[in-house]
């Protein structure tokens, strides 16, 4: 069997089949919601960290842009929620678009860059003057598309795109290509790869899935503020999340947000008193004893992890 | 080496500035195919940059580049690599944390191998690659990570391979085996410049030398008659010397 129908079978399929039937089973509907836009981020930032070497800080800028493509769909046009949901993610390739020339820079300077854009566009919609288009910062109100079961459907649908996405990239040639830009740009252009190209590409998927998830969150919680879609947890949960599973894997984020923010939401619940102490030494952890994330336990013994 | 044949490389009375410093002031000089070219020179007389300017990281401030009658100075490295242009680094550059052979695929898929390309297994066992095929580059030897960006650059297919101090820390019998490795390639056509500071090892290999000093050419000919010039030696030891 080829490597890339074992992942969808094996990796795909199982996790979107639990989540699609969870809530018939689990009643704390919000939270299943969250695991998916987490699973979508974390790949998502898998996508462009993990394959290309870009840490992007100011990622949840897609995000936030996302909801309020879909916002603005439906306040001004009245449109269907799953077209405002495609909108959404269409608005966040444009945003890519415009930031693409922040991929001159590199390391620390292309994070702090992608988190100053992300700052920028949330004080650009929540700027009062554009009250009549963006609701400034009063935040926004979508009654009219309230449903919480399609949206849910729809993040399902979303989390199998970016699925797809990352399975192809570990598996296809291109995906190998990014990688290799990754490790030695100039290397891999007298390999004959269009560096530039390659990392464009990879920007905008990233930004496609980021925008799509933001459009479903607006469809789903359907009341928010600039603050709520642009909080800067988004960018963080989804990073810590990619790199404790460890990135340019299929897995490695998976099983990084089911293990945090599984972890997240049971101490929240239990102990919140102790919530930020445990979390933050466990993300110490990581960074002094796991750099490359949970799976590097196997590869380091020659274990391939998909 | 037919010394009749067209030259494949003309560089022509390129400069190449950083800041207020020529790196590269007016050199010139062609290499045809078959041929194995020889660039030596003291450290610092740019030999390296010119390596780096034909092979795209760098564009050109004034001359011209011109590769198979096509003007490339300036043009990206990906294009040249398409035409028919690769080489080698000084301090190898594989991609680390990819396997050997996942090295050598890239190169493959995105150099434009044909049919007619020698197949990745042949390539790997000449370069004495075969045993490490599935070990990430990161695990390698400096002198097979050197290897490795041979092959990478071979998979491509060059007319043209630029091998900057290819030689430097391998060890005698590595030296000998690489120069019949290298001259074998030149006689199946490739045309090859090599930056290399072991005389020995460019005596061996090179049909013809550029001498380097201060960014532009000051000999060109056998390195046999390059030790006699006075000029040569006065860059190489000194200006006592060259009485």
């Amino acid at each position: 069997m080829p490597d890339t129908v074992r992942h969808y079978l094996f990796i795909a399929v199982p996790l979107l089949v639990v989540l699609a039937v969870a809530p018939s089973v689990y009643n704390n509907h919000l939270l299943l919601f969250n695991f998916v836009i987490f699973f979508i981020l974390a790949q998502g930032v898998n996508i462009i960290y993990g394959f290309t070497g870009y840490l992007p800080f100011g990622y949840v800028g897609f995000f936030g842009a996302g909801a309020y493509g879909f916002a603005i769909m439906v306040m001004h046009l009245n449109a269907p929620a799953p077209l405002a949901v495609l909108v959404g993610g269409a608005v966040a390739v444009v945003l890519g678009l415009i930031l693409t020339p922040l991929l001159r820079l590199s390391g620390a300077y292309f994070s702090i860059a992608n988190l100053a854009a992300a700052l920028a566009v949330l004080h650009l919609i929540a700027n009062p003057a554009l009250e009549q288009i963006t609701k400034g910062p009063y935040g926004v109100a979508l009654n009219g598309t309230f449903n919480p079961t399609m949206a849910y459907a729809g993040g399902i649908l979303i989390l199998a795109l970016t699925l797809g996405i990352v399975v192809y990239l570990k598996n296809s040639s291109f995906g190998l290509a990014l990688q290799a830009v990754r490790e030695d740009s100039f290397s891999a252009s007298m390999s004959g790869v269009s560096v530039v190209r390659m990392r464009t590409i990879a920007w905008r998927a990233s930004a496609l899935v980021a925008g799509l998830a933001g459009g479903v969150f607006a469809w789903y919680v359907s009341v928010f503020y600039p603050d709520n879609v642009f909080s800067a947890d988004f960018s963080i949960f989804a990073i810590v999340f990619a790199l404790f599973g460890g990135v340019a894997t299929i897995s490695g984020p998976l099983i990084g947000v089911i293990i945090l923010y599984g972890i997240y939401n049971l101490i929240g619940f239990t102990t919140p008193q102790y919530f930020q102490l445990i979390y933050g030494l466990l993300i110490m952890a990581l960074v002094l004893f796991l750099p490359a994330g949970l799976v590097s336990l196997a590869t380091r013994r020659g274990w391939n992890v998909p | 080496m037919s010394p009749d044949a067209a030259p494949i490389l003309e560089v022509s009375g390129v400069v190449k500035r950083f800041g207020g410093f020529h790196a590269l002031d007016g050199l010139s000089f062609h290499v045809s195919p078959g041929e194995i070219l020889g660039l030596v020179g003291p450290n610092g007389s740019g030999k390296t940059t010119a390596i780096n300017v034909i092979s795209g990281l760098y564009a050109p401030d004034a001359g011209s580049v011109s590769f198979a009658q096509t003007q490339v100075g300036g043009m990206a490295s990906h294009k040249l690599v398409h035409l028919g242009i690769n080489r080698t680094f000084q301090v190898p550059k594989p991609f680390m944390s990819l396997t050997v052979k996942q090295n050598v695929e890239v190169a493959r898929t995105y150099g434009g191998a044909t049919d007619k390309s020698p197949p990745m297994a042949d390539l790997l066992e000449e370069y004495r690659l075969a045993d490490v095929a599935n070990r990430p580059a990161s695990d390698l030897t400096n002198a097979q990570q050197k290897m490795l960006d041979l092959v990478r650059a071979l998979a491509t297919q060059p007319k043209l391979l630029l091998l900057d101090e290819l030689a430097a820390g391998l060890n005698p019998t590595e030296l000998d085996w690489i120069a019949g490795r290298i001259k074998a390639l030149a006689q199946g056509g490739l045309a090859i410049i090599v930056v290399e500071h072991l005389m020995g090892f460019i005596e061996q290999i090179t049909d013809r030398v550029i001498v380097m000093n201060a960014g532009k050419e000051i000999f060109e000919g056998t390195l046999a008659v390059a030790v006699k010039v006075p000029q040569v030696i006065e860059v190489f030891l000194g200006g006592e010397h060259a009485a």
